[in-house]
């Protein structure tokens, strides 16, 4: 009897509640130390590509810059308007937070790091993600305030406009790979010329659509008019200080990683190496690759926020229904044409 | 027509997006051009404008001799003189206030000073830290002239060319 045998007999009966929760833990505590690096990749990214060198002076080239601002944010006193829901005030940030965590359920690390393997995870991640929206929009309610409230209304237009396009950009995927459960559909962009089998090259303009989606889904520069602090102050978290606008901050980032995770599960082959198998150790899968990925499309992120001015409100919109549905609609049927033909040559084995 | 096709495919297919991105990810590899402060710093004019300071001859006597033109000159009203006749018939200030917290570093009084007795300094990494301790009195502007006499005889004599 090992020692999670002697730990199963001491806990008893609450053994599985015990052993989920400490699987959570695993996937939340990494995840909460990506997001604060996020924090400190981006200022760095942002300083280096305007020709600064970003936060440097807190530890060893800035190391402990994001601990220090966490120690700030949590010893600021939290506001709490006079005017406002106290209740719905305090619960808005944890709703958003909650699904930006709970979607990590379901995505696979490697072949077999996966808190729960279940066959429709993609529509998982759809349903989870879209009640992300629910946060920002009771937070902008319960702040009584008319600038958190137009930033809750733009928030709210704008991640249910991208949704559809998302949502179809994720249609091609399930088309090509013939699932909705994360592993398999990495499974599908398996095979032996390595980079060229993923779904990247068949769904090109899926992807495209995908991350700038993904980029809106998120309320991230050039799409974050929820937030224009020129003419709306700061949006939906104006009356937000110290802990609660923290945890909003972290909704945020989690949901730029999760947004990456998912972009390379689906387009990027996820766990995959991009050399073929049959190159020994740099060619099989592993953990490495699959964050890698993750990091290569987090800091697509930080590059657009760096390079763009924000989009016009109706010009997001405009992009939302105008361009992105129809590109996605077009290329859901050539696709569906070029998966009868002999000219499609991906994820052979799951058609 | 032609153009106008060619600009749909440029803003289709992200041409100007992407040329953008090329722009700040050169950057990223330029040489940083960050000065950190404390250790290192940039360069200062010999005419450049901190903090004030009274000036002596080399003898020891004060160079001022009240006649307030720069109190009459300061558009901030910073300053403050208060003269008195010394037991050697000279008139001599027995106050001179500057508000830092007023003055707007314009350089007027140094300016209209006929005798370059109040100047402005290179200094600049000063502070207060309680009400009034931005108000610099006679002594205290005394004693930053005679601190730093050399480095502002220095910089007067660079600058004369220029007058």
């Amino acid at each position: 009897m090992g020692f999670l045998g002697n730990l199963e007999q001491f806990f008893g009966p609450a053994w599985p509640a015990v052993w989920t929760l400490a699987k959570i833990v695993a996937i939340v505590v990494p995840l909460l130390l990506a997001v604060a690096y996020l924090t400190l990749w981006e200022r760095k990214f942002i300083g280096w590509t305007q020709v600064r060198i970003g936060p440097n002076r807190v530890g060893p080239l800035g190391l402990l810059q994001p601990i220090a601002d966490g120690v700030k944010l949590l010893m600021k006193e939290i506001v709490i308007p006079s005017g406002s829901n106290k209740m719905l005030f305090v619960i808005a940030p944890i709703m958003a937070i909650a699904p930006a965590f709970a979607a990590w359920a379901v995505v696979p690390f490697d072949p077999k790091l996966v808190l729960s393997n279940i066959d429709a995870g993609l529509l998982y991640i759809l349903a989870i993600t879209s009640m992300g929206v629910y946060g920002i929009i009771i937070a902008g309610w319960a702040s009584n305030s008319k600038y958190a409230f137009l930033g809750a209304m733009r928030s709210a237009a704008q991640i249910v406009s991208y949704e559809i396009a998302m949502g179809f950009a994720l249609v091609g995927v399930l088309m090509a790979s013939q699932s909705l459960n994360l592993s398999e559909i990495i499974m599908g962009q398996r095979g032996s010329y390595g980079l060229f089998n993923w779904f990247w090259i068949p769904l090109f303009p899926l992807m495209v659509t995908y991350i700038i989606a993904g980029v809106a889904e998120t309320n991230r520069a050039p799409f974050d008019v929820a937030e224009g602090e020129s003419e709306i102050v700061a949006g939906f978290h104006v009356e937000y200080s110290g802990m609660t606008f923290a945890v909003f901050f972290l909704a945020e980032y989690a949901n730029m990683w999760l947004v990456s995770a998912l972009t390379s599960v689906m387009f990027f082959g996820g766990w995959l190496s991009p050399f073929p198998e049959s190159w020994g150790l740099i060619g099989s899968p592993s953990i490495g690759w699959m964050l890698g990925k993750m990091v290569f499309v987090a800091t697509l992120f930080l590059w657009f926020r760096t390079t763009f001015p924000r989009y016009r409100y109706d010009q997001i919109m405009r992009l939302g229904w105008k361009v992105f549905i129809p590109v996605t609609l077009v290329w859901i049927v050539v696709l569906g044409i070029w998966m009868q033909t002999p000219l499609w040559v991906w994820s052979r084995a799951a058609a | 027509m032609i153009d106008n096709i060619r600009h749909f495919f440029r803003t289709f297919l992200l041409f100007e997006l992407v040329k953008g991105m090329m722009l700040t990810g050169k950057h990223l590899f330029h040489r940083k051009i960050t000065v950190q402060f404390p250790e290192e710093k940039t360069p200062l004019s010999p005419r450049f404008r901190g903090l004030h300071a009274l000036r002596r001859y080399p003898n020891g006597e004060e160079r001022c001799i009240a006649c307030k033109l720069c109190e009459a000159v300061c558009p901030a009203l910073a300053i403050t003189i208060e003269s008195e006749q010394r037991e050697d018939g000279t008139r001599r200030t027995t106050r001179y206030d500057i508000d830092l917290t007023k003055c707007i570093f314009c350089g007027y009084c140094e300016e209209s000073c006929p005798v370059d007795s109040i100047v402005e300094t290179h200094i600049l990494e000063y502070h207060g830290e309680r009400r009034g301790d931005l108000i610099y009195t006679k002594p205290m502007l005394l004693a930053i002239g005679d601190a730093y006499e050399e480095r502002i005889a220095k910089d007067r004599a660079a600058d004369a060319p220029y007058r």
